[in-house]
Formats: structure tokens, sequence, C-alpha cells
């Protein structure tokens, strides 16, 4: 223990291991989200939409995302790395994007529930196919839901990187890691502020893209 | 040795099962860690949320833990108490993993609670009010029932990812099951990894079970039959917008 010598943050420390340690670690962590996080929506709006319409599938399709969501991702990292491979990102990202699942498709699919039934009749009613009906009317109307899972997804996720470190695949939890070993505040310190301001900083871009997107509507408060 | 003969003998293998590094020892520490943190957590996050939902005050904080509380990496939490002169590796590292997930159990609870509370719908205050009920008898009977779904929705969130986070425990020397996974990650020992990640995961799915079932427990049976609490909502809400609000008003319609 260096209790004595051991200040939360060491500035040197920071600013000599910027360049070649933090900034890397920083960036591979932001990869390995972002990829989760788009893969996650690419797989749940689909599924969604599949759920939304054939109301039968909402049982097997909810009971498998809450199944997938309920592995601990340490624990299926575990599972599946004897058939993807140690210090493999496959790893990583099939455990981060299971994660994404439940909260992406039930948010859509609460959004679709949403949809006023006047709305979809008028729809229908101009001669809107199913298809158009779906991109032009439902959808749209469903994004304040959508967008607020896409923050909820992205924050959780930023978070849950920090564990991938473990199957040696970088980002800010190696970082802690280190810091753990050599009983040294400062890297765990610099790896939580950055991952919590990296999930801030996730949030505040749907914000944004919420803003322009919505435009006919004032963006609702996510309270 | 295939994996899977590996596997099979993982498991055959008396010696794996008892003793100080045993499934069963290990298994115990983990239940009894996660037990006394959402107990805990559970009289901490639905007192505070059920008082503020019902003076119906400090909404900002109440609704906005849950999602602040995402953001905070558990495993720094984690490792950096366990390198402190206090709460260190006392106790083999429970008070540590105690704290951590306290601080990761009660957001979501308290957030529940509060919505939950929040939501009773206002005609139903009234007319429980007009029936001369007191204060009260208003709060633990009429209000405390309505809020009690939402509320342990909550507790299943804050369960499942207690006991998830747990495991993370075993880095910082806790004795449970995630010792079988990193001691397998750092010898390379997929069958052990394996083993101890399939574990973990049938002890969280056993929760998430137990908690769906007190869900189910404390949700009124005609909300159930009119399939107006469906399978999505039982896990509690992260984030509160308008369309989530609208279905729980027609719940309670």
């Amino acid at each position: 223990m260096m209790a004595a010598s051991n200040p939360l943050v060491q500035w040197s420390w920071v600013t000599g291991n910027w360049g070649d340690t933090i900034r890397p670690y920083l960036l591979q962590h932001a990869e390995l989200a972002a990829i989760a996080v788009g893969i996650g929506f690419v797989i749940s709006l689909p599924s969604a939409v599949a759920v939304w319409w054939f109301r039968r599938a909402r049982g097997p399709v909810f009971g498998f995302a809450g199944l997938l969501y309920t592995i601990p991702s340490i624990a299926l990292f575990g599972i599946i790395e004897p058939f993807t491979g140690y210090f493999s990102i496959t790893t990583g990202e099939v455990a981060l994007v299971s994660y994404t699942l439940l909260i992406l498709i039930r948010n859509i699919v609460v959004g679709l529930d949403a949809v006023p039934e006047e709305v979809r009749e008028a729809a229908r009613a101009v001669g809107y196919s199913p298809l158009a009906e779906l991109v032009r009317v439902d959808l749209p109307l469903a994004l304040p839901s959508i967008f607020a899972g896409l923050r909820v997804a992205t924050v959780t996720v930023v978070g849950l990187v920090n564990v991938t470190a473990f199957i040696g695949l970088g980002g800010l939890g190696q970082l802690i890691l280190t810091g753990f070993q050599r009983s040294f505040n400062t890297p765990i310190v610099v790896a939580l502020v950055l991952s919590i301001a990296m999930a801030g900083l996730g949030d505040l871009v749907f914000v944004v893209a919420e803003r322009a997107v919505v435009r006919w509507a004032r963006v609702v408060e996510t309270t | 040795m295939s994996f899977w003969s590996g596997l099979w003998q993982f498991f055959s293998t008396g010696s794996n099962w008892s003793g100080q590094d045993g499934i069963f020892v290990r298994l115990g520490n983990q239940v009894e860690l996660s037990l006394t943190v959402v107990a805990a957590a559970t009289l901490v996050g639905m007192g505070l949320g059920f008082y503020l939902g019902h003076t119906r005050r400090g909404g900002f904080v109440a609704v906005n833990a849950a999602n602040s509380a995402r953001a905070v990496p558990s495993i720094a939490l984690l490792t950096i108490l366990a390198i402190q002169p206090f709460p260190g590796l006392r106790f083999g590292g429970f008070l540590t993993a105690g704290i951590t997930l306290g601080a990761l159990a009660i957001p979501p609870i308290l957030t529940n609670s509060y919505v939950g509370m929040r939501e009773v719908d206002p005609d139903v205050r009234e007319a429980a009010r007009a029936m001369g009920m007191g204060g009260w008898q208003r709060f633990w009977r009429v209000e405390v029932p309505l809020a009690l779904p939402l509320a342990v929705a909550g507790v299943r969130t804050a369960a499942v990812e207690v006991v998830a986070t747990s495991t993370l425990a075993a880095y910082v020397t806790f004795n449970d099951l995630g010792e079988y996974i990193f001691a397998g990650l750092a010898q390379n020992d997929t069958v052990q990894t394996f083993s101890g990640a399939l574990l973990v995961a049938l002890l969280a799915g056993g929760t998430d079970l137990v908690l769906f079932g007190l869900y189910r427990l404390v949700t009124p049976g005609a909300l159930v039959r009119s399939g107006a609490v469906r399978p999505e909502q039982s896990r509690g809400i992260v984030r509160r917008f308008p369309a989530l609000a609208r279905s729980f008003e027609s719940e309670a319609a």
C-alpha cells in the first residue's frame, strides 16, 4: 500500500500518460460502445416492428431479450468465450449488444404502441401501404421514445465497456485494473471521470439529435 | 481433454462442490452479500421514494437518480474502495462490495417507488378520503398497494444488477462464484471460466424469476388478467417519457 503518497489525483501522472496511455484507451472505449449501440439498434428496430405487427411474438422476443439482459456481462463473456475466443472483440461485442436489445426493443415498441389509432386509420384511409405507414407515420411518431431508449442504452453500454478490460479488450477499464493492481488511485479516478463524462456526452448527442429530428414538437421532457 | 468433457468433469467432481473454495460456500457468500444489499437498499430506496412521492417533493432528484447512477462504473467504485485504508478488504471484501452494490441498488428502487407513488390516481386518493380514511390509512391501505407493483419492479431491476455486479467483487478478493471466472481468465482455463459463468447466469436468472413472482404477487389480479400489465413493464422504468406515462394511466383506468 502506498497510502501515504497516494492522493486521489496525481496530476503529473495524468499529463505524463495522457498521450500514450489514457487517450488510446479513451478512443478504444468510445469505439467499443459505439459499435455495440449501433449493432444493437440495427437488430432492435426490425425486431421491435415485428413484435408490434405480430403481437404473438411479444412473449418470446421479450423473454429472450430479457434473458440476455439478465445474464451478467462478465458471465456472458465467460459463456461465449470458449466459442468466440479469448481476447476477441466478438466476445466483447456480443455481450454488449445483447445488453442493449431489451432496452431498445422495449422503447421502440412502447413508442409504437402510443401511436394514436385515429392517426393510423387516417394514414390507411389516404391509401398508405403498411410499410409506408410505418416509415412515414408510425416510426416518426415513436421517435421520442426511440431516442429515450438510445440514450439509456448508450449510458448503460459506456459503463459496461469498463468490464471488457477483463477479457483484454482495453478501454478505460484497463486503467481501473492497472490502478487496482498497483494500489494507485489516479488511474481509477481518471477512468471513472472519463467514463461518466463519455456517458454524459453520448446522452447529449442523442438529445441534440432528437431536437434536430423531431422538429414538429418541442422535445418532450424526459425527466 | 475436450471442452465438454472438461465441463462434465468440473461439475461431477465432488471436491469442486465442498470446502472453502467450493461451489456451495461461494454461492452462499454471493447470496448473503446480495440479499443483505438488496434488503438494505429496499428499506432505504422504497422508504425515501414513497415518502417523496407521497409529499410530492424532491421529484427531480428521485426521478433522475436511476439514470445518473447508470453512468457510474461499479468496477471503478469497487477497486478504488478496495485500495483505501478504509473500507479496504475488511471482512474478505464484504464491506467494500456492499457499499459499491448499495450505490448501485438504491437509485432504481428510489426512482420506481417515487414514480409509483406519484402516479397514484388523484381521484382514488380523493375517493379514499371521501370514504372517511385518515392520512395513515390512506397511505398504507390505498397508496402503498397501488404504488407497490412499480416499486417491486424497481427492486427486481436492482436485485438482478446486484447479483451481476457481486460477481465482480471476486476481483477484490470476495470469495464468491466470480472467483471461478477470474481464476479461469487468469489461467486461460476456459472450462473453469465457463462453469463459473454458467453458475452466475443461473443465479441471476433465478433472482429475476423470484422477483418477477413477487411482482405478480403484489400486482392486483384484475390488472394482470386485463393484459394491462405486460412483461415489458415488469422490469421497472429507467427513464420516464410521455408514452410510458400514458400507458400507466390507462392501466389505472
